[in-house]
C-alpha cells in the first residue's frame, strides 16, 4: 500500500479550489440533472396514467426506449450522433450540446427522468380510489385534489424507491469523465494511468463515493420519518 | 447513408452484428460468473458465521455503492498484476496479459455478482418457514434440507429478479468498451469514428440493444412460464 499516493488522491479529489472538477463537479452534475430530472419524472408519470392515448403511447415508448438501452450510448448519441448535422450545429441548441457538460447534464436528466417516471406513477397508483373519492365529496377541486391528497401520498409512497435512483445517479454521473469532464471517476482514472497505483486509487475514490451515498441515504431516512403518519 | 449498414467491405453492417455478438457473449459469460458469486455469497449471508456474513456484507455495498466504470478500471489497470501476484506464489514468473473479454468478464461478473446475491438471498428467504421445520421435524440435516427442499424452489423464484439483473449486465457491458473489447459500443465508436457519420451508427446501436433486449425478455418469460407450470399463486 502507498499511502502517500493515496493521501494525495484524496485531497486531489476533494479540493474545492475548482469547482469544475473532482467531488465539486460530480455533485454539481448530480444536483442539476436531479432536479431536472425530477420535473421531467413528473410529466412523463402523469403522461403514462394519462387517458389520452397519444400521451400514453409516446411516454411508454420513450420509458421503454432509455430503460432498454445502455446510458453510455445515450450519452454518445447526445454528445456525437447530434453534432453531426448542420441544421444543429446552426440552431439555437449548439452553445448547449456543444459543451460536454451540458451533454452530460441532459442524458442524466433524460435517463433518471425515465426511471424515476415509473417510481412516481406507482407511487401515484397506490392512492386508493377511496381518498380521492372522499377529496371530490369535499368539493376540492382537480388542482386541489392533486396537490392536498394525492401528491403527499405520492411522495410517501415513492420515497424510497426515489433514494436508490438518486444513488445511481451518484454512480451513472461517473460516466461523464468518458466525454473528457474532470469528475471524480475521471481524476482517479489519471491518477491511475499516472502512477499505476489502481487499487489504491480505488479504495479512496470509492471509499467518497460510499461516503456520498451514505449521506444520501441518511437523507431520505429522515425524509421518510419526517412524513410517517400513524399506521391507522 | 443506408449503404454504410450494408455487409461486406463496403459497409459496416456486418461489423455490427459482430459487435453484437461479442455483447452477447460478454454478458453471458458475465452473468453465468455473476450466479456463481451469487450463489456463493448468498450462502456466506445466510449462513450462521459472523465472519462470512460480514464479508459479504462489504463486498456487496462496496460493489453496489460504488460507479461501475470505477470496478472497471480496477481491472483493467490491476488485473493483470493481481493475476501475475498468484501466479507467483506457483512459481510462474512470466509476464501475463489478461485479454479485453477476460477482464470484462471479471468486472460485470463481479457487479452482476452482487446483484445476484441479493436475489438468491431473497428467493431463499421466500420459501415458506414451515418448509424447514417440516425438514427438520423428518429429520433431515441442514445440508439435506437445502439440497431436497430449498434449492429446487429457489431457481423457479429467483427467476424474474435474474431477468432484472440479466438487463443490468447487458447493459453495463457497454462500459467496458473503455477496456478495448469490440462489442457494440466500441464498434459503433470506431465505424463513426472513421465514417464522420455518428448518428447512424449510434442510432444502429440503440436499436441492436432493444432487439437484444426484446429478445432476451421473451427467452424469460418462456422460461417463467415453464418453471411456475403446476404452481397456484399463494393470494389466489
Amino acid at each position: 500500500m502507498r499511502f502517500d499516493l493515496m493521501y494525495d488522491a484524496f485531497f486531489k479529489i476533494l479540493s474545492l479550489d475548482n469547482l469544475n472538477e473532482g467531488i465539486g463537479l460530480t455533485l454539481q452534475v448530480v444536483f442539476i440533472a436531479t432536479i431536472l430530472g425530477l420535473g421531467l419524472a413528473i410529466i412523463v408519470a402523469l403522461m403514462r396514467i394519462s387517458k389520452v392515448r397519444a400521451y400514453n403511447v409516446s411516454s411508454y415508448y420513450f420509458i421503454y426506449l432509455i430503460r432498454g438501452t445502455p446510458l453510455l450510448l445515450q450519452l454518445y448519441f447526445i454528445y456525437y450522433g447530434l453534432g453531426q448535422f448542420e441544421f444543429i450545429r446552426e440552431s439555437f441548441l449548439w452553445p448547449v450540446l456543444r459543451e460536454p457538460f451540458w451533454c452530460g447534464i441532459i442524458t442524466l436528466t433524460i435517463s433518471t427522468g425515465a426511471y424515476s417516471a415509473e417510481i412516481i406513477r406507482g407511487g401515484i397508483q397506490s392512492v386508493s380510489p377511496g381518498q380521492i373519492e372522499a377529496g371530490k365529496a369535499l368539493g376540492l377541486s382537480k388542482f386541489s385534489l392533486f396537490i392536498k391528497i394525492i401528491a403527499p401520498i405520492t411522495i410517501r409512497q415513492a420515497l424510497p424507491a426515489y433514494g436508490n435512483e438518486i444513488i445511481l445517479m451518484v454512480k451513472a454521473s461517473s460516466l461523464i469523465s468518458i466525454v473528457t469532464l474532470m469528475e471524480l471517476t475521471g481524476i482517479a482514472r489519471t491518477i491511475i494511468s499516472k502512477t499505476y497505483a489502481p487499487v489504491e486509487i480505488f479504495l479512496v475514490a470509492g471509499s467518497i463515493y460510499l461516503f456520498i451515498n451514505f449521506i444520501i441515504t441518511q437523507g431520505v431516512r429522515l425524509a421518510e420519518k419526517k412524513l410517517k403518519v400513524a399506521e391507522i | 447513408m443506408l449503404e454504410l449498414l450494408s455487409f461486406g467491405d463496403a459497409g459496416w453492417g456486418d461489423e455490427m452484428l459482430k459487435g453484437a455478438f461479442w455483447t452477447v457473449a460478454v454478458s453471458i459469460s458475465s452473468i453465468l460468473l455473476g450466479l456463481i458469486i451469487g450463489i456463493i455469497l448468498a450462502s456466506f449471508k445466510l449462513s450462521s458465521f459472523r465472519l462470512l456474513k460480514l464479508f459479504a456484507e462489504i463486498y456487496t455495498t462496496i460493489v453496489r455503492g460504488v460507479p461501475e466504470l470505477l470496478v472497471i478500471y480496477l481491472l483493467f489497470f490491476g488485473g493483470s498484476s493481481a493475476v501475475m501476484y498468484v501466479a507467483k506464489i506457483f512459481g510462474y514468473y512470466e509476464y501475463i496479459e489478461l485479454q479485453p473479454f477476460v477482464i470484462g468478464t471479471l468486472a460485470i461478473g463481479a457487479i452482476s455478482g452482487a446483484y445476484s446475491t441479493e436475489v438468491i438471498r431473497g428467493a431463499v428467504n421466500s420459501v415458506p418457514k414451515a418448509q424447514f421445520e417440516t425438514g427438520n421435524a423428518l429429520g433431515l440435516s441442514r445440508f439435506w434440507i437445502y439440497q431436497k427442499i430449498i434449492f429446487p424452489q429457489v431457481a423457479r423464484l429467483a427467476l424474474p429478479g435474474i431477468g432484472n439483473v440479466w438487463q443490468i449486465t447487458l447493459k453495463d457491458t457497454a462500459l467496458i468498451s473503455v477496456t478495448g473489447l469490440v462489442e457494440i459500443m466500441r464498434q459503433s465508436r470506431i465505424a463513426s469514428g472513421s465514417t464522420h457519420e455518428p448518428f447512424i451508427f449510434y442510432t444502429a446501436a440503440i436499436i441492436l440493444y432493444l432487439i437484444i433486449t426484446r429478445l432476451s425478455n421473451i427467452v424469460f418469460d418462456k422460461a417463467e412460464e415453464k418453471y411456475s407450470r403446476g404452481f397456484v399463486r399463494e393470494d389466489s
